[in-house]
């Protein structure tokens, strides 16, 4: 059932593709609906109506977007069946090689995964309709973005339902390649052109090392299924460089610091309900292949692969976090807030390799856990965050924090959705966010049972790394929302604003906002459904998180750490309604509107609020070395010697460290060597001759 | 029953959030040659505050009428889980210390939304500098959490002053150090001197007083109360976790009356401290309360290190 339920999603995204192809065959449709439909008036007449060049545009932008969200349900449906009954489900199809046919595999590990594809995707699906309409009448054909979104939605998850190595790279590189279309999609700007091009070499490296960290696996296991690849039996030595390698090519898509430079450039150029699926989901299959890789198929785990992967995840996230804080575009910042979770996800990994490694395996399987949920509410959370940001885009066209202000009152109702998308985030309670941190935390604090003293200090370091990053986080998003939705509008056009009509672009936003409070307010059932999977994966489950019955959450012992989200939503909910109940009803007192206090010089004006950039300065003077900033002051000068000033502009930039540190010399790098060997090629006839013959005594000298 | 008295001791916590903010100005007054207020003066203004018709200004939205509610409401289930008078209460095993830092988080990110809401400069600046300073003093504050939760096994509160009163009277070095950073963070995180300036209203030095400087009225009153609460959330933090004897271990009425003297001896010195403190030290510039902090960090980590590095030994 599960199985068909995968396919049924696959082939849903797939026909998604088929359909976008069809956007400029109104006529032709309408022709063939018209032959193949002449006996039955009454299908007929329905036809007529959808291919007639009234109906034709909506129905088929429709059309597109139910697939999609038919291959979303289909995903959550199968990932939700496989994590409940927990059957591992194998088929091969006859597709593939002739002696390699493909192998397909469901099991609890990629159900959940599937999962988490599934709920934004369906949000997608239901925001996307509204969102893509102003395409249709643009320069760019609405068909190109519909064939590859479908084939990007069926790669990641052939991607997951991948059971063998040749399968797996080909469903990656549908996944990206597929990608980079859609990152490419407006293509008329230079600045979109060379971020999708950097994102497209930045992949196929990733993809490389995958291939390579397979090869090695293959060359021990002699095969290319799964199968083969576990039964790998290799010495720590290859392991290692198998898992490094492994490392390199996940984390490169998951966009780990320091290779994370093209991700802030990628994902916010592509059509916004395509960034939330880049950041949302495809983060999520880069770390279901870390996951895939390290906990399934290399059958060794050793505790120096948890500190490298505990050291990048904490740095990711403080990095991500400290970057995102400095962002003026909306899009950019949560592209680099991207990297922050994707950071909290592997400290959480790095935490479970070591306790895996070192026979603690109940409280690995406890960090595998906090892994996992936290990759799901990122998915939920940030998918949400970009769809908003894109009913901002699409509302307004203004992406820029400088220029926003005061949308909650020109968009309440969006505003309210975003809210519960920022408190999520920001790590709060009772909310999704925060119970991913607290496991992560309880997690971290058993690092005493630990017996190396270097790891027993570790751990708590990293563990107040990622409090600092919470805090940050808290503070960035603080800053997008105040900044964006509340104060004065800061220009005319954002001023003018006015909300999402689209019932669907709110409703996609609302069904990730359910769900990020559902996860926060009931976060115990979900968490023992994951006993399918950490039971399949490290052989535990954990038997105590449900000790005290389904409200509390207990993940090590009751006595240990307890959390009731339920009381705690109820309890503020009594004490607030008491209080509004004990001081508004009773005395009622309605408030007086009045002007806020100016210091008596009168004439507010929006010029004079906090900006994004004033309010991350602070932050940015703490955490100078961690930034490159480029300040400049232009002025313009006029009269006599050049005396006054007339207008003065002021320039900022913060750059990216791994940028200018990693990027550009390996860019240089590059192209040094292209010099170096296009020395080789003169152009002279001669030279060239030369070399055939000093091959050919080279070769016959290694015959001989 | 144990619920019953749970909600008791939370309305004794918010009941006497004010009495000990009166104590603190009458005990500041004296030490700086002033005539001093009744200590009783704090609920006067809150009754006041409660009375008087409440002013919105024109560009406030919905969240700044709801913020002083949540922020109240936060406050109160956070007091609702720390055991004041006595240990083992039901509530306290709702939610841990991580998850009391969250609710100070949540709390203190309405009122920053609030005070960004209102569209002033001053609004934004005291937001900015809210969230700059929280960003520092939370990794401290948890950092000084994990060390007691490290040598106790247990981030429940009750659990913790259990394990504290169990093993008795003994000088850890890491205990020490994560005092030292916890109060240094205490200070922070309620707007106090050197770090904050509760009593001034000189536009360029607020913090806390420039967010809410547009309430008024009944979400004054809410805020001013939620923010006593919390001092009085730190001092019973402070007392009871380092200091936890008196705190009644059974709920009987003997016992409960001992605890209840016991931590008003507790927090009224903590209050003479704190004043002391106040009058000794003068107000540093906002650019070196990240020096201060880092050393409330260094403090806890030191604290954390030589649990680990001393009373670990295998």
């Amino acid at each position: 059932m599960s199985l068909f339920f995968a396919y049924l999603s696959v082939v849903a995204a797939l026909m998604s593709a088929l359909v976008a192809l069809a956007t400029n065959w109104r006529a032709r449709l309408q022709r063939l609906a018209e032959a193949i439909l002449r006996r039955w008036p009454h299908a007929h007449s329905v036809a007529a109506r959808i291919f007639s060049e009234t109906h034709y545009r909506e129905f088929h932008r429709y059309s597109l977007f139910v697939l999609l969200g038919f291959s979303g349900l289909g995903a959550l449906l199968a990932g939700l069946g496989t994590l409940m009954n927990g059957a591992v489900l194998t088929q091969i199809l006859p597709f593939g090689l002739p002696w390699l046919s493909w192998h397909i595999r469901i099991d609890p590990l990629a159900g959940f995964f599937l999962c988490v594809l599934g709920l934004p995707l369906m949000a997608v699906s239901l925001y996307g309709p509204g969102y893509v309409r102003e395409f249709e009448h643009g320069k760019h054909p609405l068909s190109a973005l519909g064939l590859f979104t479908g084939l990007f939605v069926a790669g990641m998850e052939l991607v997951l339902l991948a059971d063998d190595a040749f399968l797996f790279m080909i469903a990656w590189e549908l996944m990206s390649v597929a990608s980079y279309f859609l990152v490419a999609y407006q293509h008329d700007h230079a600045a979109n052109r060379r971020a999708a091009f950097l994102y497209l070499l930045m992949a196929e490296i990733g993809a490389i090392a995958i291939i390579l960290a397979y090869g090695v696996l293959a060359g021990f296991g002699g095969g290319l299924t799964f199968d083969a690849l576990r039964g790998a039996s290799l010495n720590p030595l290859w392991a290692s460089i198998a898992f490094v390698l492994g490392l390199i090519g996940f984390g490169m898509k998951a966009g780990l610091v320091p290779i994370h430079a093209w991700l802030p450039e990628a994902h916010p150029v592509a059509p916004s309900h395509i960034s939330a699926l880049m950041s949302g989901v495809m983060l999520k299959i880069a770390v279901y292949g870390f996951i895939r890789f390290t906990f399934d198929l290399l059958n060794q785990i050793l505790w120096q692969w948890g500190v490298l992967v505990l050291v990048i995840g904490a740095a990711s996230a403080v990095l991500g976090i400290l970057y995102a804080l400095q962002q003026q575009n909306l899009k950019r910042l949560l592209a680099y807030s991207s990297v922050e979770n994707i950071g909290i996800v592997f400290v959480a990994l790095g935490l479970s390799l070591i306790f895996l490694s070192s026979g603690q395996a109940h409280l690995g399987t406890l960090g595998l856990v906090a892994a996992l949920l936290h990759a799901l509410n990122h998915a939920l959370f940030k998918s949400l965050l970009f769809l908003g940001a894109g009913a901002i885009l699409h509302q307004t066209h203004e992406q820029s924090l400088e220029n926003m202000g005061g949308l909650i009152h020109r968009m309440p109702k969006l505003a309210a959705v975003f809210l519960v998308g920022t408190l999520s985030i920001a790590a709060l309670p009772p909310l999704n966010g925060f119970v991913s941190e607290w496991l992560i935390f309880q997690t971290a604090l058993q690092g005493g049972l630990i017996e190396s003293g270097v790891l027993r200090s570790l751990i708590p370091t990293a563990s107040a790394v990622l409090a600092l990053t919470s805090a940050l986080a808290a503070t960035c998003f603080v800053k997008v929302y105040g900044v964006a939705f509340l104060g004065l509008p800061r220009s005319h056009h954002i001023a003018h604003a006015r909300d999402v009509q689209h019932r669907g672009m709110l409703g996609g936003p609302l069904l990730l906002a359910a769900c990020c409070g559902l996860i926060g307010v009931l976060p115990t059932p979900l968490i023992n459904g994951l006993g399918t999977l950490t039971h399949q994966l490290t052989g535990f489950v954990l038997p105590s998180v449900s000790a005290l019955g389904w409200l509390w959450l207990t993940p090590v012992a009751p006595k240990v750490a307890s959390y009731a989200p339920t009381l705690v939503l109820l309890g503020m909910a009594m004490v607030g309604g008491l209080c509004y109940y004990l001081l508004y009803r009773r005395t009622r007192l309605e408030p007086r509107r009045a002007e806020p206090w100016d210091c008596g010089f009168g004439g507010l004006t929006s010029a004079m609020q906090y900006t994004s950039g004033a309010f991350s300065m602070p932050i940015r003077r703490i955490f100078q070395p961690v930034f490159e900033i480029r300040e400049s002051i232009e002025a313009q000068q006029a009269g006599p010697a050049n005396i006054r000033i007339v207008a003065l502009r002021y320039h900022f930039h913060v750059l990216d460290r791994a940028w200018l540190a990693l990027y550009e010399p390996a860019g240089r790098l590059v192209l040094r060597l292209a010099r170096g060997i296009g020395r080789l090629q003169t152009g002279n006839i001669r030279t060239y001759l030369g070399y055939s013959f000093f091959t050919l005594i080279f070769l016959l000298w290694v015959i001989s | 029953m144990a619920w019953l008295l749970a909600i008791l001791e939370t309305l004794l916590f918010v009941g006497a959030a004010p009495l000990l903010a009166g104590w603190i100005k009458r005990v500041k007054c004296r030490l700086q040659n002033r005539k001093a207020p009744s200590v009783f003066q704090p609920y006067r203004d809150l009754l006041k505050l409660y009375r008087k018709q409440p002013i919105a200004p024109h560009p406030a939205s919905w969240i700044f009428r709801a913020a002083p509610y949540i922020v109240f409401a936060s406050t109160v289930l956070a007091a609702a889980i720390v055991p004041l008078v006595a240990v083992d209460l039901p509530t306290s095993r709702i939610a841990d210390i991580i998850v009391l830092v969250g609710f100070f988080a949540l709390g203190r990110t309405f009122q920053v939304l609030a005070g960004m809401d209102i569209g002033t400069a001053f609004g934004g600046m005291g937001s900015s500098r809210e969230m700059t300073i929280s960003s520092l003093a939370e990794p401290a504050m948890l950092m000084a959490v994990f060390t007691l939760t490290m040598s106790a096994h247990t981030t429940n509160l009750s659990q913790a002053m259990n394990y504290v009163l169990d093993t008795g009277l003994v000088l850890r070095p890491s205990f020490v150090f994560a005092l030292g950073g916890l109060i240094l963070v205490a200070i922070a995180e309620t707007g106090r001197i050197p770090v904050d300036n509760p009593a001034t209203h000189l536009e360029l030095t607020m913090i806390h007083e420039a967010m809410i400087l547009e309430y008024s009225g009944r979400w004054l009153a809410l805020i001013e109360w939620a923010s006593q609460i919390k001092l009085m959330l730190y001092g019973v933090l402070i007392a009871n976790i380092f200091f936890p004897w008196g705190i009644a271990q059974d709920f009987s009425l003997t016992t409960l009356g001992y605890g209840m003297a016991m931590i008003a001896l507790k927090l009224a010195v903590l209050a003479l401290v704190l004043a002391l403190s106040e009058a000794l030290f003068a107000k540093m510039r906002i650019f070196r309360v990240q020096e201060y902090l880092g050393f409330a960090y260094l403090l806890s980590v030191l604290g954390m290190l030589s649990h680990i590095i001393l009373e670990t030994a295998r």
